[in-house]
């Protein structure tokens, strides 16, 4: 999809998601990118990520399908779900 | 966002500093504004850094369950250490809750906890009714309820032999009825299963010691049943919490791990005004200040109707206020929409001092430690002030609009009990007898001595030209301390007084602090050998010091002299009057007649006399508005 290339929206929800997984992965902000994944953050396991999906419900005022959960597999892939999300929250289209 | 970045960076910089109290204060605050998942990571990591600097205690907390409960430990660890609480946590294998208990070498016996928490949902556990009650039969409906009751049992009780741990047993939840609205019609639907599943279950918790209930299904009603849950996160993770409803569920916990750790208050220091009422009492007077059934007064209330049942839970009470005593006792004993009275308080300390100091002297006297004190306050210099003086006070974060304020302390978790025994409820009583005497030992204090100390001066005269127009204001005014509520003009005051056979008196009240003014009226007439009490009314300002009694001491003397036999008077009751309803019965008056909810109340004024207060001295005008006006012409 093409959202999943970052946006100028994308570069503001990106810091967000950045110290949201600092916070939950508890590693240091500096420590990560958007690159980092499960792969590359030794505490990202299965537990940690629903954590993690958690903070960011709480975070963006979103909520994730199992689909999408399991789509959330690096910060720019986080950051790129979150943004499309808030921006069909935002948007007045019906279905 | 960048409040928090602030609060953060300020945090970050007293750990560094190593002003742990101060750290441990904000972190306070950055978990009441953002008590969130990512708040816990943020949380826990700097509580790495103040672990061994502050006081905590500690406890083992084991989770056995049938759900993921994984993402819920961090934020219950920053929730209780915030509250001074250090726990370690075991989640137990999932959905093993009863190998765990039934196996001795279970990792939940070798985790040693204090605190064991039993979290199994009504799916796992009542599969059948949960799923397809449609399809059973009512034999087959009791003999999972049988089953469950059973096994639970014997659970319990193997646990119980095993572990001298608290167990805290997760109530069943009940979910949309499979039936519909025929649910209810019935007593063999679904729901009512669940329901006997869950009396069973307090019955077999009674029978253990130190095994409780934690209404599961009632919190999950609370927050909305149709809110609890997020389908998604169920069906992919096995977490029946939506993200919403996880800082309730830790909440809920926390209000047994209080009271199971110890970490609980004995006192409750309330402020006076803009807390337990609306407006400050010294300046808007006792009349103004707002607590009652009617909005605004009804926040204050309910406010005090959630304290009062703290009372009744055996915390103590105590007031911790900038008020003139005098006035905020007052207040306290007379004002009618007051659900507290001086009597639920065990210590007071109403002056102008600093009210760390204050708190320091409650807890003196009560003859506790300051950490077994709560403080409430409407404001927040004063909340941080004793924050930052005493941090071991438990200072509750009331809210901007008192609209909060009775919610905000019924969910306070430091007043939870898990038992309530009889001494809990004379608690306050005990130590309330005690102050009583001390008092009057030390001879400050006793109602008499604060009559004494008033020094009263009461002068009533017959209306004049110049107070008619006050006299016919009060009548018109007067709702609280007025036994018949009879409004008149100045033109029918003025009727009555240029009658031979009636009266009207204006009273005067004159105390150490000053000049009332006229803050009462009485209106009489003579009929026969009846003195009859038409009019007989007090402003709230000097309700509750006796001045009633120095009038009613007149008009028997004065009547007595006129020739009466007998005075008597109506009491008409109002929504407001209630002050004023005790007047005639505890002066000696009889009740001859009622009608409709009215009293007539006589006195004989051949056997019984009214002596005058001792505090007051009293000074009577003669004559009369007639003599005063022929005099004049």
């Amino acid at each position: 999809m093409s959202q999943m290339v970052p946006t100028a929206q994308n570069k503001r929800v990106l810091p967000r998601v950045l110290a949201l997984a600092a916070d939950v992965f508890q590693v240091p902000e500096s420590g990560m990118g958007p690159g980092s994944s499960p792969d590359t953050i030794e505490s990202w396991d299965s537990l940690h990520h629903l954590s993690f999906v958690v903070a960011l419900e709480q975070e963006f005022g979103v909520q994730f399908s199992p689909e999408e959960i399991e789509q959330l597999l690096s910060i720019e892939l986080t950051a790129a779900l979150v943004e499309e999300k808030t921006k069909e929250g935002g948007s007045s289209n019906g279905c | 966002m960048s409040q928090l970045k602030e609060l953060r960076a300020q945090i970050d910089g007293l750990l560094d500093e190593s002003r742990w109290t101060e750290a441990y204060l904000r972190l306070g605050d950055l978990w009441r504004r953002e008590g969130k998942a990512a708040a816990a990571g943020y949380v826990l990591s700097c509580y790495e850094r103040l672990r061994g600097h502050l006081p905590a205690a500690t406890c083992r907390i084991s989770f056995l369950r049938s759900m993921t409960l994984e993402p819920l430990i961090p934020i219950l660890r920053s929730a209780a250490l915030v509250s001074g609480i250090d726990p370690a946590v075991q989640v137990g294998q999932f959905n093993s809750y009863a190998q765990e208990i039934l196996d001795p070498d279970s990792g939940l016996y070798s985790f040693n906890p204090d605190i064991v928490v039993l979290a199994v949902q009504t799916r796992d556990i009542l599969p059948e009714i949960w799923e397809n009650h449609a399809d059973l039969g009512e034999a087959e409906i009791r003999q999972a309820i049988d089953r469950v009751r059973e096994s639970l049992s014997a659970l319990v009780r193997t646990f119980r032999d095993r572990s001298n741990a608290s167990l805290v047993i997760h109530n069943f939840e009940k979910p949309m009825a499979s039936q519909g609205v025929l649910e209810a019609q019935g007593t063999n639907g679904q729901l009512a299963a669940i329901e006997q599943a869950n009396t069973d279950l307090r019955t077999i918790c009674r029978e253990h010691r130190g095994v409780y209930v934690l209404d599961y299904d009632g919190l999950v009603a609370q927050h909305g049943r149709a809110r609890w849950h997020d389908e998604s996160k169920w069906l992919t993770m096995r977490m029946p919490f939506a993200t919403d409803s996880l800082l309730p569920m830790v909440s809920e916990w926390m209000k047994f791990i209080h009271p199971l750790t110890g970490v609980v208050c004995k006192v409750l220091a309330v402020d006076l005004d803009n807390t337990l009422w609306g407006g400050v009492l010294g300046e808007e007077g006792i009349e103004n200040i707002q607590v009652g059934p009617e909005y605004p007064g009804a926040l204050y209330r309910s406010l005090q109707r959630a304290i009062l049942d703290l009372y009744q839970r055996g915390i103590l009470l105590a007031v911790c206020s900038k008020n003139n005593p005098d006035e905020a006792m007052v207040a306290l004993q007379n004002h009618p929409g007051m659900l507290l009275r001086p009597e639920h308080f065990a210590a007071f300390r109403i002056n102008w001092q600093d009210k760390a100091q204050n708190l320091r002297e409650i807890a003196a006297e009560l003859n506790l430690g300051t950490d077994a004190i709560a403080f409430l306050d409407d404001n927040p210099v004063e909340r941080e002030r004793v924050r930052s003086e005493m941090p071991e006070v438990k200072v509750i974060p009331l809210p901007d609009h008192a609209q909060g304020f009775a919610r905000t302390l019924r969910e306070c978790p430091y007043f939870e009990r898990l038992t309530l025994s009889a001494e809990d409820r004379e608690h306050t009583r005990l130590y309330h007898d005690q102050r009583k005497r001390s008092e009057l030992a030390q001879s400050v204090g006793s109602l008499e001595d604060f009559y004494r100390s008033l020094d009263q001066e009461v002068h009533i005269a017959p209306v004049t030209r110049e107070t008619l127009a006050r006299v016919a204001q009060l009548t018109q005014k007067t709702n609280q301390f007025n036994v018949t509520t009879r409004r008149y003009t100045e033109q029918q005051i003025e009727e009555f007084a240029s009658q031979p056979n009636w009266s009207v008196y204006s009273v005067r009240v004159r105390d150490r602090f000053g000049d009332n003014g006229i803050v009462g009226v009485l209106v009489t007439r003579m009929d026969g050998d009846v003195c009859e009490i038409d009019t007989l009314l007090l402003s709230c300002r000097v309700i509750g010091r006796t001045v009633e009694t120095a009038m009613l001491g007149f008009l028997a003397e004065t009547s007595r002299n006129n020739g009466a036999t007998f005075l008597r008077g109506w009491f008409l009751p109002t929504k407001k009057n209630t002050p004023a309803g005790e007047i005639y019965s505890s002066h000696q008056f009889q009740p001859v007649a009622t009608e409709d909810g009215r009293t007539l109340w006589s006195l004989n004024l051949e056997e019984a006399t009214i002596p005058y207060p001792e505090w007051i001295r009293l000074h009577v005008t003669n004559g009369s508005y007639r003599a005063e006006q022929a005099r004049a012409s």
